[in-house]
This record gives structure tokens, C-alpha cells and sequence, in this order.
């Protein structure tokens, strides 16, 4: 029922806004309606989440999703035309760099590792990027385009680009009722396509949903260690069989470093107390997002098991739920540890990598 | 004739009463604030990793979380009647929008003597992972502690007897005896006030956060900062604590 309701709030969220744009931005197309697109919530998302987030000035649509997906895979959008959003966001990754520092078009190289893409729209406080710099989806989208060393474009350069070429007026005709294109319609677009990128059916899920041969008893020996307040202590951060999106989609401090070259959330804020934190990142799909922390630092999971086991330094906004630091951290056994990787290798949804509908359509 | 003016007064005089019976009872819409203080001194989020507050027990300590539940608010009428008011809040002092709980019901006119709520929630109410927003806020209780939720989140730093910095994470749900065995952690509390309720307002609900660490327990925080979850004596001392810490404070809901 749930997800019915859904389809037909993206329904008419999508024909007041086709009616808003039909009349504002195109005498033609008056009578022209974008179709309301149906997404597959996942079950367990449906069991235990709110409806996802979608901005009311921004409904899912079949040709706004598209659209969206064709820009995401467009080089169109950078400053020579050699990089488009998924040359760093790669399906196969779960929609992130395989890379520790993504490389751009001029061969700039960043200080963070791409951050994967999806269940976006269950973000609940809509602040994307590492730092929380963007305050929604639409406003994210906006920014790597003009980023001196990701794409390294100019807006009104990028728009004069799309609108040369004889599809995209189309296209954007199609997904928002004009052939006027703005780099808010693109982002607008990428957005629709990333709200659509929803990851929820790995072995764990399948093993929470009632399938106690999805996972093997080490995957659940590590459940309860990741629970467990006096070893793992993952959940506070992390998520829990209550909380699928595995994370809290919040900023913290997690002892990697005593003093910061990267001030995260705190260069956004401006307020000391936040200098050192990052968003907590989904432990979805881990097995294929590696290097992993914001900086892609450790390479395997084993050495982020480790950081988190006896690798812990003191730095002044450190989260007091980092326990133990003096000492590292909680010093878990090599068994705890190789448990505690199976289980989480076991929230890696395998159909999400080789999805068709995310493909390149171009 | 004097039947007939007789008829047309009755019929003026149902017609009167009939349209008072007809009006609307006045209704209003009631805004819970929750406010916080340290002894009297307001608490923001201003104050967060400020090192400005010293505990009963003596230690110098600042906070950099503050998130608690209240549910089951209940107004009651000088009739004994009881006005329940639907739903739940998580307070989280990092967000303003979450320090304001507006009842999602109109609430009639009248005199009241009493409020209540539960601190947490009740037995019935604390089922795992039924509440979808308190789901994707992080704020489940493990079930290998009772499940459920939590109850407060209250976290921050303090100094030890060397002056350096430790963290304490003063976390309260349900108590686990042992393995398997669970006891109810929540607080009921009942406050007589008299108010009445003829204009949209605010009532206040206040939390004292230094009564957490001095009554009736005195909370030494060098021997009781982290992993308190599954510590038993913990939980019941916080629990106990906390009938000391809630308050009503301001009610501006009548002229």
C-alpha cells in the first residue's frame, strides 16, 4: 500500500509541476504531461523507512529520469568535453571512484575519494558531499560541473553546449515542458536519475526479511558484534537491522588523525567543533567501493576494521563515541574482526552494480 | 393571539438556544516547547563543547549531544477528563525545528489540572523499529539490550583528575538484567498545574540536564562515562535520576 501511495504522490507532484512549467515556460506544450515514474522501493525500506525524499518542485518522471541518466553519462558537461559525472561515479563501484583521488579534466587531483551514489533520497538531512556542503540533491549536482579540478566547466558554457545539439532541447522539451535549458533543469534532471539509484536487496536484507539461508552464521556472529555496545559499538553511526540505510547521514569525528589538513564539515560551518567531521557513509555495498574513509585512505576493510579496533588518536572534537582511545579502541580478536567484515561484506547488493535501468544509455 | 405571541417567543427563544447549541466548541492549537537548563542557566546549542558546566560530583565537563524522547502527553480537564495528545517528539538540541511539538489536534477550551507524559516510552509503545522516522534518526536500542529505542542520547566530554579530556556517552533505554532478561526503564511523570486553555499556546516542558548527574544518585563520571547501554546499575540510576530532571515551565495558552 505504501508503495502505492508513492506512485501516486510522484503522480501528482509530477502534474502540478508540468502544469507549473507548462506555463510559465512553453506556450506548445500546454497539454503535454510528463509521466509520473514508478519505483521499486525495496521491502525492507517500505517495513522500516519514511516515503523517500522528493522535492515537490522536482517529481520523478520517466523522461525527467532519462534525461538525467543521459547527462550523468554525458562528457558534454565538462570544460573539454572529456568527463561526465560517471567517469568518477561508476555503476560498478556503487557509483563511486575505484580511485583514492578522482583525477580532473586538467589533471587536478582532489583531496577526498568520490562519495558512492544512492538511497540518496532517504539522506534525511539532505546535506550531500563529504563536508555537507550541498543542502540538497538538486544543489550537489550543480557544483562538481564548476569545480576547477572535477569538470572544470562554466554554467552558461555547459548550457550553450546542451542547447546546441539537437536532442537535449528535445529531451528537456520532454522531461520539464520547455527547449529552454538551465543548469537548474540539468541538475534537476541528474537528480531525478540519482533518486533512482536505491540499493536494499543484499543477503543481509534478504536474511532480515525472513531468509535465514541468505547469510551464514559468521555474516550473523559479526551482526551481533556490530551491535554489541562493548566490541563493535557500529551501530550508533552505522545503522542497525531497524535503520537499512547503515548509516546515520550525519557528521563525525572518527579519530583518524590528530590534527586535520582537511577540516570537513568545520570549513563549511566555520565552528571549531565541527573541524574534523565527515558524513557517516552507508556501509551498503562495501564490497565495491574500496579505498575507503573521505580521504581513501585504507584500501581494504581490514584496515578500516582495524583503525576502528586499535587505530584510534585523540584529536579535540574526536565523538565521544570513539571508546578507548588512549589505547586505539576497543582491541577486538582476529575472529571478532573476520566476523565482523563478513557481515558487512554481506550488505553489498550485487543486482545494484549490474542494474540495466542505471546503465549507460548513451 | 396570545398564543400565538406565546409561539413566535418559544420559537425566537429555541431558535437562540439552538444556534448556541449549534456553535463550535472553541478549539485551539497548543505548541509544546521543550527548554533546556543547567541549574536554572539556559542550555542551546550554542553551549555545545563548551567546557562551562561542572556536576555534582565535581567534574568539569560540556556536551556535544542532547537527544531525548518524550511521548504519551496527556492534558487532563478539571473534570477528569483526559485530552491525550497523539504521537511523540524526539527532541534533538542541535535542531530548533525538533524544540517545538505542536499537538496535531485542536484542543478544546477549558480549565486543567494536570500533565503528563512518559519519558521514553512505555512498554507498549517501545517496539523495534516500529516508528519509520525514529528508524532512519539512528535512535534504535539493540536487541540484545531489550530492543526498541532509545531513550535519550546525552553525550560530551569531561575532564578527569589529570585535566585531560575523556567522553562519556550517558545513553538510556530499556535495562538488561542478564541474557534474555530485560526490565522497563521508562519515567511517567505527572505534574499538577492548574492552566486553562483559551487561546493558541505554548506549554513548556523543562529538563534541568544537572539533575541527571546528582538525584537521588550522585553520578561520578571517572567510574561511569562510556558503554553505559548494557551496564544494569546504570540504566536504573539513570531512571532514577530522571524524576528530578523534567519540569513545566511557562503555559501561555489562555489570555
Amino acid at each position: 500500500m505504501k508503495f502505492k501511495t508513492y506512485l501516486l504522490f510522484f503522480g501528482l507532484c509530477g502534474s502540478f509541476i508540468f502544469y507549473s512549467c507548462s506555463k510559465s515556460n512553453s506556450s506548445d506544450s500546454d497539454n503535454y504531461t510528463p509521466t509520473p515514474l514508478t519505483v521499486e522501493i525495496p521491502a525492507i525500506f517500505q517495513q522500516l523507512l519514511p516515503p523517500p525524499t522528493i522535492p515537490q518542485n522536482n517529481p520523478l518522471t520517466e523522461e525527467g529520469v532519462l534525461l538525467g541518466k543521459k547527462l550523468f553519462y554525458d562528457p558534454i558537461l565538462s570544460g573539454d568535453g572529456t568527463q561526465a559525472c560517471a567517469s568518477c561515479h561508476l555503476q560498478a563501484n556503487s557509483f563511486t571512484d575505484p580511485n583514492r583521488f578522482s583525477v580532473g579534466i586538467d589533471g587536478s587531483i582532489g583531496t577526498r575519494n568520490a562519495m558512492p551514489i544512492f538511497n540518496v533520497a532517504w539522506s534525511i538531512n539532505q546535506k550531500f558531499f563529504w563536508d555537507g556542503r550541498a543542502i540538497n540533491l538538486e544543489d550537489q549536482a550543480l557544483q562538481p560541473v564548476t569545480n576547477p579540478i572535477e569538470m572544470n566547466n562554466t554554467w552558461p558554457q555547459a548550457v550553450a553546449s546542451l542547447q546546441a545539439t539537437e536532442e537535449y532541447p528535445v529531451l528537456f522539451n520532454q522531461a520539464f515542458g520547455t527547449t529552454t535549458i538551465t543548469k537548474e533543469l540539468v541538475a534537476k534532471a541528474i537528480a531525478q536519475f540519482e533518486r533512482t539509484l536505491i540499493t536494499g536487496n543484499a543477503p543481509f536484507d534478504q536474511y532480515l526479511q525472513g531468509n535465514t539461508n541468505a547469510v551464514s552464521q559468521q555474516v550473523i556472529n559479526g551482526f551481533t558484534i556490530f551491535m554489541d555496545p562493548e566490541r563493535g559499538d557500529c551501530f550508533h553511526c552505522h545503522g542497525s537491522d531497524t535503520n537499512p540505510l547503515w548509516t546515520d547521514n550525519i557528521f563525525h569525528n572518527n579519530g583518524m588523525d590528530e590534527t586535520f589538513t582537511d577540516r570537513g564539515l568545520g570549513d563549511i560551518t566555520g565552528d571549531p567543533l565541527d573541524f574534523g567531521k565527515f558524513k557517516t557513509p552507508s556501509l551498503r555495498n562495501l564490497a565495491f567501493t574500496a579505498p575507503y574513509m573521505h580521504d581513501g585512505r585504507f584500501e581494504t576493510l581490514d584496515e578500516v576494521i582495524n583503525h576502528y579496533s586499535e587505530g584510534l588518536v585523540y584529536s579535540e572534537t574526536i565523538d565521544p563515541l570513539m571508546k578507548f582511545v588512549s589505547d586505539g579502541g576497543i582491541h577486538l580478536t582476529p575472529q571478532e574482526k573476520s566476523d565482523l567484515k563478513a557481515f558487512l561484506l554481506s550488505l553489498s547488493d550485487n543486482q545494484f552494480t549490474t542494474n540495466p535501468a542505471f546503465q549507460n544509455p548513451n | 393571539m396570545k398564543k400565538i405571541a406565546l409561539f413566535l417567543i418559544a420559537s425566537v427563544l429555541l431558535l437562540s438556544c439552538s444556534d448556541n447549541d449549534n456553535n463550535p466548541p472553541a478549539n485551539y492549537t497548543v505548541n509544546f516547547k521543550f527548554t533546556q537548563n543547567w541549574d536554572g542557566s539556559n542550555f542551546t546549542a550554542a553551549d555545545f563543547g563548551a567546557f562551562n558546566f561542572t556536576n555534582a560530583h565535581g567534574e568539569t565537563l560540556s556536551i556535544t549531544k542532547l537527544r531525548y524522547l518524550i511521548s504519551r502527553i496527556v492534558l487532563q480537564r478539571t473534570s477528569g477528563e483526559l485530552v491525550p495528545i497523539d504521537g511523540y517528539n524526539l527532541v534533538d538540541v542541535s535542531d530548533p525545528t525538533t524544540l517545538t511539538f505542536t499537538a496535531n489536534q485542536q484542543i478544546e477550551a477549558g480549565d486543567f489540572n494536570k500533565i503528563s507524559f512518559v519519558y521514553g516510552f512505555n512498554q507498549a509503545d517501545n517496539q523495534d523499529g516500529a516508528y519509520p522516522d525514529l528508524n532512519a534518526a539512528n535512535w534504535n536500542w539493540p536487541s540484545q539490550l531489550g530492543g526498541g529505542y532509545h531513550f535519550m542520547q546525552f553525550e560530551g566530554k569531561y575532564l578527569d583528575n589529570a585535566g585531560a579530556q575523556q567522553p562519556f556517552a550517558y545513553h538510556n533505554g530499556t535495562a538488561k538484567v542478564s541474557d534474555g532478561v530485560f526490565e522497563q526503564n521508562y519515567v511517567s511523570f505527572d505534574f499538577n498545574t492548574d492552566f486553562s486553555i483559551n487561546n493558541n499556546g505554548d506549554i513548556e516542558i523543562k529538563m534541568n540536564i544537572a539533575e541527571w548527574f546528582k538525584n537521588p544518585n550522585l553520578w561520578d563520571l571517572n567510574t561511569l562515562n562510556v558503554t553505559l547501554m548494557p551496564n544494569y546499575q546504570a540504566q536504573k540510576m539513570m531512571q532514577e535520576n530522571a524524576s528530578t530532571v523534567f519540569s513545566i515551565g511557562e503555559i501561555t495558552t489562555s489570555n
